[in-house]
């Protein structure tokens, strides 16, 4: 035990006999220390297994494949064709010539089927990892958003689609539902909060808790040995709502997206990061 | 102060412009969600659309006006139904209740039983170190009622549905949207009422 947190400790047990609440809140302040060092003993990027799957991701980026048989090197992400800098800090974006808003994700479903010709079907009826089955998704991820390192999160509300998708964000984050009544922001509209022991990040308004959050997105997860993208994520949050699965690159999603990366304007994006 | 709000806007761009953004129109959220959810399990339709209550709590983030609070609670309040027999059930089924997170979810087997999850929100036994704070704390709840038994039947109603309760309370209905049985809300009750809980036994 370091000196610090036992000094805390004996304080604890002093404060114990005069104010037990207290008490309890500065036990919960060391356990968040701790977490924290934990948090930046696991963040190192030669440790973090992230990696491999942006690696994985830029071999597949320049492999020829589909009927087509070429690269996604010529694939729009915003930037112009190619252009990886800078792209996943400003997505999700309105493609004119998908006259769409799209994120990441369903931009690359797209660019897969229009330039490579390649037969998206069994990508989008499993797009994430699971024991012995890689994902071509999270590894395509993984490479491309890590490429806007050290840039602030800028989704684009100029056109009137984005504006759109912006506002269906904000009425889903706020839409109960289901059979718990939940929405999202029965978790995160409060600042402070932890559901049993995990902190939960306040994201219905622009701040610190939604610029870490969503700046830290493609992560490694530790519990699921694999990297996961926000479309996981999403997923994963409505799963412990008890609503139904989202389709893998629907609307709902990308809007939410829209409306989080709102609330993250100006969060330094640092992945893949690696979580719990 | 003129200088201080421009700032403010050229920090968060974003935030600024969203503010100007008008809200989405009921029918077109009702739409999207309809196209992105179309992978539904069996008999699953229904948890898609908001009932009376929850559209009303949506659209007010919670914050009804004082007579929409009223039409809410006179509604639900409706839906409560009481066992037949007794209202505290047995104890030990309630914290095993209030332990289980499972049961609901699309990753869970059918046929998996729901738990009541209390322990996500609320501390209970103040021994137990694992819970969360999105509810008040329930530790000592029936001690602090003198176990009075018109108190144990307002938890029982409580737990059945918040709503009749308190207008847009964020806990779930869980025995009007048939989440828990009336059995386990009454051994829920009982881990808050009777003397020999965890709940109500002090921290030595």
């Amino acid at each position: 035990m370091r000196p610090k947190i036992r000094f805390r400790a004996a304080l604890c047990a002093l404060a114990l006999v005069l104010a037990p609440l207290t008490c309890a809140s500065a036990q919960d302040d060391a356990s968040e220390k701790e977490i924290e060092r934990y948090r930046a003993m696991i963040n190192d990027p030669m440790a973090n297994p992230g990696y491999l799957a942006v690696d994985r991701g830029e071999a597949l980026w320049a492999e020829p494949r589909g009927a087509r048989k070429v690269s996604l090197e010529t694939c729009d992400l915003g930037q112009g064709p190619g252009r990886l800098e800078g792209a996943y800090a400003t997505l999700p974006r309105y493609f004119a010539d998908a006259d769409q808003v799209m994120d990441l994700e369903q931009r690359l479903i797209w660019c897969m089927e229009k330039l490579q010709g390649l037969d998206t079907k069994p990508i989008v009826a499993k797009p994430f990892s699971g024991p012995g089955r890689g994902s071509d998704m999270e590894d395509l991820v993984a490479f491309i958003a890590n490429r806007s390192n050290g840039m602030k999160i800028a989704t684009p509300l100029a056109h009137p689609k984005e504006k759109e998708a912006y506002a269906l964000g904000e009425a889903l984050f706020f839409r109960r539902a289901s059979i718990n009544d939940f929405s999202c922001s029965t978790c995160h509209a409060d600042a402070g909060k932890r559901i049993r022991l995990q902190a939960l990040p306040q994201l219905d308004k622009p701040g610190k808790d939604a610029q870490d959050t969503m700046s830290s997105w493609p992560t490694y997860r530790v519990s699921q040995s694999a990297l996961r993208t926000m479309q996981h994520r999403l997923w994963d949050c409505y799963r412990q709502m008890r609503m139904p699965p989202p389709d893998y690159g629907s609307e709902v999603v990308t809007a939410l997206t829209v409306f989080l990366n709102t609330q993250a304007a100006g969060g330094t994006i640092n992945v893949p990061s690696i979580k719990r | 102060m003129k200088t201080l709000v421009i700032a403010a806007a050229l920090l968060a761009p974003g935030a600024a412009l969203a503010q100007q953004i008008p809200p989405a129109p009921p029918q077109v959220v009702d739409t999207a969600v309809k196209a992105s959810f179309t992978k539904l399990p069996e008999g699953w339709g229904a948890r898609l659309i908001p009932d009376e209550t929850l559209l009303v709590c949506s659209q007010t983030r919670n914050q009804p006006s004082p007579q929409q609070a009223q039409a809410i609670m006179a509604r639900e309040a409706k839906t409560v139904t009481y066992p037949q027999g007794r209202i505290i059930g047995d104890w030990k089924a309630g914290e095993k209740v209030a332990q289980n997170g499972r049961g609901g979810q699309f990753s869970d087997p059918p046929g998996t039983v729901s738990g009541g999850n209390c322990y996500a929100c609320h501390q209970m036994d103040p021994r137990e170190v694992s819970y969360g704070t999105l509810g008040p704390s329930l530790a000592r709840y029936g001690a602090d009622r003198k176990f009075a038994p018109e108190d144990a039947r307002a938890a029982f109603a409580k737990v059945y549905n918040a709503q009749a309760v308190f207008a847009c309370s964020s806990m779930p209905r869980f025995g009007h949207n048939g989440v828990l049985s009336e059995q386990q809300i009454a051994d829920v009750v009982a881990y808050l009422f009777d003397p020999q809980s965890p709940v109500n036994r002090p921290v030595k």
